[in-house]
Parts: C-alpha cells; structure tokens; sequence
C-alpha cells in the first residue's frame, strides 16, 4: 500500500507537539476573545479540530512502515507513547497516527482483516475538520447524522422512524450523500446481526442503545410532554452515537450488512428483535447458559496481557459506573436549579409590576429577564454538557460488556481448541486400541478420524491465536478511541463554561445600570 | 438600611449607635450573641452578650413605651423569629421556609439579622430614645424582665373580629392605598424571598454535587504504566480541578446571593408585615372612632358628656396615630427603595465579579 504521504522525521513531530502545546494555551484565550465579541455564535467548532488534527500532522515513523507483523507494530507503538507521556500535555500527540493511506475497496473486501487496515479508521472520527487540515487532501470521510424521528402509525403499534442520512467521499457507497429511514428495531437487528458474525472472532462491536419498555410506551399513547420528547432525543442522540461507533470500525464498515443498512430504502424487518418475541426469550436462556459456562471454563493464561487487561476494565468499569452514577446527581441538581430560576424570574417579575416606585419596578422587572435568561442559559449549555457526560459514560459502561464479552469468546475458543485436543486424544487411543484388535475396516475410519481432528485441533489453535491478536488489535484501538472521545467531551465542557460565563457577565453587566438609576 | 450613625437628633444623650453582632455562641441550652456598641459622641465601646429573650423584651419594651404620641402608627422594626422555633400555625411552612434563611447552618447570617434589627431601632428617631435600647446597649448586665405578654402586637393573630376590622373601609385615600398595596407587596414579597430562597439551596447542592464528582474522578488513578490509562487518568484529575473551581464559584454564588438580595427579601418581607400589623393597628382605631360617633350618636343625654370625653379622646389618638403612620410610610418606603438598590448592586457586582474570575481560570487552565 503506498503512503501518499512522507512522514516527517521525529524531530518535527516534537515540533508539531510543541507548537500544539502553545496552541493549546492560546485557543482557549483566542476562543474566550473571538466569542466576547460574537456571543451569538457559540460554534467551538474549530477548537477541537486544531488541537486533534495537529496529532494527525505528526506520524510515527514506525506506523508507517506497515509491517505486516502485527504485534511488532503495537509494541512500537506502545513504546513510542510512554516514552514521550511525561512531558507531553495530551498523550494524543504522541499517540501513533493513523497510517495515511487511502482506503482502496479490493484491499478490504477480503473478510479477513488485514493488520494494516485497523489505524485507518482513526481518521474518520474528525474527519471534516481534519479534511481542511490535511495538505493533501485525502478524502475518506464519512458523517452520519440521525435525526427528524416521526412518529409513524398509532396506538400501541406505532414506532418512531428516524432518519439516516450519510454524506461521505468513500467509493465503496454508490452515492456521496444518501439517506434512509429506519425504526429502532432496525438497529437492534443490525447489531445483532454484526454481533453474531464479528464477536465470535474477537472484535469489539459496539452495543447498540438500550430498549425502553416505559420510554417508548409514553411515545406510543402520544403523550405530549417534555419527558416524552427528551426521550426521542435521548434516542436519536444514542442512536447517532451507536452509527459513528460501528463506522469507525473499518471491518464493521465494510460489512454489507452495515452498507445495507445505510444504503437500501427497503430493510427487512429485524423481529427477532422484540424483548418478548421467541428469539428473544431464546438469547436470554443462552445468556444464562453462557454466564454458567463461563464460571466453569478454567483457561490456562500463557498471556499475562491478557489478565492485566481483563483487570484493569474491572477497575475501569467500576470507575465509570461510580461517576456516572456522580453525574447524574449533578444533571438532576442542573435541572432543579433551571426550575428554580424560572419560578423566580415570574416571582421577580409580579413583584416589580405592583411596585409603585417607578424606578424599583423597571429595576425589577429587568431582574427578572436576566434571571429568566440565565435560566435558559443554565439548561441550554450546562445542563446539555453534563447531559453529553452521562451518556458518554454509559456508552462506554455497555462497550465494556461488549469487550468483556470479546474475552470470554477467546476463552470459549481456548476451550474449544482444548476439547479438540481431548477428543483426538481419545481418537488415537481408540486407533491403537484397533490395531491390536485387526480390524482393518474400522481401522481405516478411526484414521480418517484422526485426521479429521489433527484438522480441527490445528484449525482451535490457529483460530485461538487468531483471535488473540484480534483482541490485541481491537483492544488498542479500544484504548485510543476512549481517551480520544472522553477528551472531546471534556473539552467541549471546559468550553462551554467559559461561554456561560461570559453570557452571564454581559446580563449582569446589562442589569447594572437599572439597578444604578433606582434611587 | 439606614446607617446607625447617621441621626439628626440634636440630643446628645440619643446620639446614634455602631452596633455590631459579632459571634454566636452556646451557652449550655441557649446562644448568646456578642455584642460590640459604640456610641458616635463617645468612645467608649461596650461589649457585652445578650440572649434572645433580651432582644425580646428590647422589642416589648419598645412596643408599649409610655407618653409616645402615635406610638401606634410607627413601624416597628421587625424582629427575627427565634432560632430553632416551629411555628403551629397555618403560615408555618412558608415562614420556616423565609426564616430557615437564619438557620441555614449560618450563624452568620442570623447574626446579621440581630444587627439589622438593633441599627433599625438605633437609626429610628422616636425608638432611640427608649431608655430600654440605652439599657441594651449599655449596661453589661443584661437588663431585669418581666414576664411580656403577648397582645395583639407580637403576632398577626386572625380571629373573625379581627378580620373583619382588617377590610374595613378608609376614610383616607392615602392609607386606603397604602393598605391594598401592602397586600399585594406584602404577598409577592414573600414569593420572591421563597423562590430565592430555594435557588440559593439548590445552588448549595449543586456545589456539593459538583465535590462528590470531582471526588469520584480521583478514584481508580493508580497505574500509570498503561498509556491509555495514563491518558484517561491526566483528563480526569484536570476536569477533577475544574469541577473544584465550578464547585466554589457555586459556593460563592450561593453565599453572595443569600447575604445580597435574599437577606434584603427576607427582612422585607418580615418588614411589610410591620407595616401591615401598624395599618391594622390604625384601621382598629378608626373602628373605635366611628363606634365611639355612633355612641355618641346613640347616648341618652345622661351619658352624652362621657361619650362625648371618649369621642374627643378616640378622635385625638386617631389623628396622632394617622400622622406618625404617614411619616412612618414615607421614610419607610423611602429605606425600602434605598436597601433594595443596594442588595441588587451588590448582587450584581459580585456575580460579575465571580463570573469574571472564573473565565479568567477557566482560560488559562483549560487546556486537557
């Protein structure tokens, strides 16, 4: 595959980060400055985008030799992070790059995943912006956006359909800009279906959002309240989230039941889906079988990796459990205080109109705009961050079953690849048991058998190994993909303070003079 | 309100006071509160500790003081409900709620209350002149009480009489006026103070929510050796800094609001009810005067001189008490004016001022 691009040589790597230390400095003040003077455009858009893409300007070296060799490129990669960390501000500038290479369709339509092909999808993920940076244009892009949910159909049959539209340059899509609508049953069924192909060999699938029984119920009977519809968004937001998730994965995006999915304005209707249909009862009894073949399979570790890495997404997953659980609080406090302003703003407002005092009166009536705009401002920005937050953690809570999930696949392989072992074993014994016993007909079906499983046994080992690699793969990109979107989270955060900020002191700064002019 | 040394009376006995409430403190099943008094004229400072019941019959005191013309149409200060007190009446929930501002584990803040109280009587030109406010706020023992008895002044108490006697028609327009706009006032008063009230508490548990978050952030960061990790665990304790900051501006926020414009509503809305029960007062004279005619009118000529000695007696205390009262409302309205501009500047300043200081933080240290 040729890299269209050279790399540039370690040192300007360093120069990159350097510079991007500094601009990291100077973005916020530089945004602080660009918003005071157009409050009404509260787009962060840009910021982001340069302090990611100035990551993607420095690529490894070792990244872009494309070895075939997998493992040694991670454990480059690895070293090549660590060593830098300490005195790096982000770890992503360090962080290898994704190889720059163009995605060609005959290279991935293979099945079998090419080591190679794993960094690419890095790119996706800020790809607009990041498509302005990059000098030489490479296009692979790809947006998805879900959004205009309508109700479709009435009563306790209806279903709210959703609309998926995706813009992208890539050529394995016949168009550049398509859209389709789907119902959430759709996504379950496609999930399920990657599930069920992807998870057995390794890959990280990502979950799809969860059911609510309660949630859709209100939306069915029509109840027209801001709870019903803070749950439509809740699940377009989600849904959106799942679809950029499933992209980034560049196996996962080339598997025609996903191109199906985004592509065709017919999709058979996935009714296995249902909580309470047959199939569905039926997962839930495999779950269970699963979960007590789990407590029983005892794997001989020969890859500490392994254990430290089941390990540490133990002590992750309690992490993130405990400060979603935090966040949540604090949303549910964010709300409390919007009522509560809102509430006073009218108070505020009943109390300056029967206020004789002319001044005091226009004084507090002013009071209450800026209270009443405050409160708008404490539920659009504030409120929508920890929001992002909250749903963030909980879509990497249910990642972390699917990766916990991935593991135990690797050991069910293990065991399946140790059950072979056993019966050719048994197999052999049984051979020579015939030889003694001159049975020339039997004889020749006890070889045939041993061959068959001298067959299966080399095929358990190489699929265990398979997947370990896989796992590797995919636990690595796991790794980057996490800290890169709880980064952008919290930077939009940061950002978004500094915004209520500024707002707050313009209203109040508007409010001071009426309240000058009182006596 | 008025600043205590600030007096045009000429007596220099009466000069004005700097009184200050300096600390709370227990004292086995009571508080006391630590007083620092210093007379304008002199230099003499005075310290001393008074418990409430001193401050309550302070106010008993200044409420049936003798040979004050029109006593009666003067508002008195109000005077903060005991700490730790529950009210019976129906009123109770929404008075807890306004007096609860004193007792949100703030002593601070109630001891400001007592020091409002103490510079109104002060600043006021007839109440200064009680020898009881001397005795408060000059002798180090506390002064000897009696057992007060609770009239008609101490609680807006609603027997049907007494209702009735409430809506009873005015002779003048002025105070007819005064009285539908002290319902209506009195009335928004006390919303507004609740709802501000309830967004400094919810401000409050923002800021404690806010800790706990910035708490759980800190959690799980032990090993470094995995890069990702290290990552992970670098953003956390960064949002875990800014959350801290967040936190206090909360913190600061709920403090400033609750000592700017909340102290303001909750004193006013205790201050409407002054005004309220000094109306009433008055509206129950007028009651007196026109039954007083009525008798007159009525009497069997035996009685007629009698009746006539107690019209002439109503009719004079009325008139003393219509013209303290309108004397009384216009400085009253005057200070309300004044007091609110100042609550709701300092509110703004300060709100500017933390904003500012936090986008400055936030600027500088954003940067993950």
């Amino acid at each position: 595959m040729a890299t269209e691009r050279e790399p540039p040589p370690l040192g300007d790597a360093e120069q990159t980060d350097f510079r991007e230390l500094e601009d990291g400095e100077d973005l916020f003040i530089s945004t602080a400055s660009t918003l005071e003077s157009s409050p009404t455009s509260p787009e962060p858009a840009s910021l982001p985008a340069e302090d990611i893409c100035a990551n993607s300007n420095g690529p490894q070296p070792a990244e872009i030799s494309l070895d075939d060799d997998l493992e040694d490129l991670f454990a480059e990669a690895t070293e090549e992070v660590s060593l830098d960390s300490p005195e790096r501000e982000p770890i992503l500038s360090d962080e290898p790059s994704p190889a720059i290479t163009p995605v060609t369709p005959t290279a991935l339509v293979t099945p079998r995943v090419e080591p190679k092909t794993i960094f690419v999808p890095a790119m996706f993920e800020r790809s607009k912006e990041e498509l302005e940076e990059e000098a030489n244009g490479d296009s692979f892009d790809m947006e998805i956006v879900v959004s205009d949910p309508e109700k479709v159909g009435d009563g306790m049959n209806a279903y709210m359909a959703y609309k998926v539209t995706t813009k992208t340059s890539l050529t394995i899509f016949n168009e550049n800009e398509f859209s389709v609508k789907r119902r959430f049953s759709d996504f379950l069924g496609l999930h399920s279906k990657l599930a069920t192909k992807y998870m057995h060999i390794g890959y990280i699938v990502p979950p799809a959002p969860e059911k609510s029984i309660v949630g859709m119920t209100k939306v069915k009977v029509g109840k027209e309240d801001s709870s019903s519809t803070e749950f439509v968004e809740k699940r377009r937001a989600a849904l959106e989230r799942y679809l950029e998730r499933t992209v980034k994965h560049p196996t996962l995006l080339h598997n025609p039941d996903v191109m199906q999915f985004l592509e065709s304005s017919e999709l058979p209707r996935a009714v296995s889906t249902q909580a309470l249909s047959g199939a569905g009862i039926l997962r839930m009894v495999n779950k269970a079988a699963e979960a007590v073949n789990k407590m029983t399979i005892k794997m001989n570790e020969s890859d500490a990796w392994f254990e430290e890495k089941q390990q540490q997404f133990e002590n992750l997953d309690q992490q993130l459990r405990k400060l979603h659980t935090s966040v949540e609080s604090l949303v549910c406090h964010r709300k409390e205080l919007s009522v509560n302003t809102a509430a006073f703003a009218k108070s505020a407002a009943m109390l300056g109109n029967s206020e004789d005092h002319t001044a005091l009166s226009r004084a507090l009536s002013q009071l209450a705009e800026v209270e009443e705009k405050i409160d708008q401002l404490h539920q659009e920005q504030a409120y929508a961050d920890f929001y992002l937050f909250a749903e963030l953690l909980s879509d990497y809570v249910r990642l972390l079953t699917a990766v916990k999930g991935v593991f135990d696949q690797r050991m069910k392989t293990w065991q399946k690849w140790q059950d072979a072992q056993a019966m050719l074993q048994k197999k052999r014994e049984a051979e020579s048991k015939l030889q003694f016993a001159n049975k020339p007909d039997k004889l020749q079906q006890a070889k045939d058998e041993i061959r068959e499983w001298e067959g299966k046994v080399q095929q358990g080992e190489r699929d265990f190994e398979q997947i370990s690699k896989t796992i590797r793969k995919e636990v690595g990109r796991f790794e980057k993909e996490r800290v890169r979107d709880f980064k952008a989270v919290i930077i939009k955060y940061l950002e978004s303070l500094v915004q209520t900020q500024q707002q707050l002191i313009k209203y109040w700064e508007a409010f001071l003079p009426e309240a000058k002019a009182i006596a | 309100m008025m600043d205590a040394g600030i007096e045009d009376n000429s007596n220099h006995d009466f000069s004005g006071y700097d009184v200050r409430v300096t600390d709370a403190a227990q004292n086995g099943d009571t508080f006391v509160y630590v007083i620092k008094s210093q007379q304008i004229s002199s230099d003499m400072e005075y310290r001393f500790e008074r418990e409430f019941e001193d401050f309550e019959w302070l106010h008993h005191c200044l409420l049936t003081q003798e040979g004050v013309t029109g006593l009666h149409g003067i508002i008195f200060p109000p005077l903060p409900a005991k700490p730790g007190t529950s009210l019976s009446n129906s009123e109770a929930k929404t008075k807890k709620k306004i007096e609860s501002l004193a007792m949100v584990d703030d002593w601070q803040m109630y001891c400001r209350a007592l020091e409002e109280y103490l510079h109104l009587v002060t600043a006021h030109p007839v109440l200064v002149k009680n020898p009881a406010v001397h005795s408060f706020l000059k002798h180090r023992e506390p002064p000897i009480k009696t057992k007060v008895k609770k009239g008609i002044f101490n609680k807006l108490t609603q027997a049907v009489e007494e209702l009735r006697k409430e809506h009873h028609k005015d002779i003048d327009d002025f105070f007819q006026n005064e009285r539908d706009s002290n319902l209506t006032l009195t009335a928004f008063t006390k919303a507004a103070a609740e709802k501000f009230l309830e967004i400094v508490l919810t401000e409050q548990k923002i800021a404690i929510a806010c800790g706990h978050f910035s708490t759980a952030l800190h959690l799980g960061i032990g090993q470094d050796d995995d890069p990702a990790d290290y990552a992970f665990a670098k953003m956390c304790l960064k949002l875990s800094e800014v959350l801290d900051t967040v936190k206090k501006n909360f913190e600061k926020v709920a403090e400033n609001d609750l000592n700017t414009l909340g102290f303001n509503l909750e004193l006013h809305s205790r201050f409407q009810d002054a005004e309220k029960e000094m109306l009433f007062r008055r509206t129950c004279k007028l009651v007196d005067v026109e039954t007083a005619n009525k008798n007159l009118g009525q009497a069997k000529p035996h009685k007629k001189a009698a009746m006539e000695d107690i019209k002439k007696a109503a009719d004079k205390e009325f008139d003393e008490i219509s013209g303290m009262a309108k004397v009384e409302i216009q400085r009253y309205h005057r200070e309300r004016v004044r007091a609110f501009q100042k609550a709701l500047i300092e509110l703004e300043l300060a709100a500017t001022c933390f904003c500012c200081s936090s986008t400055g933080w936030l600027s500088l240290n954003s940067h993950v």
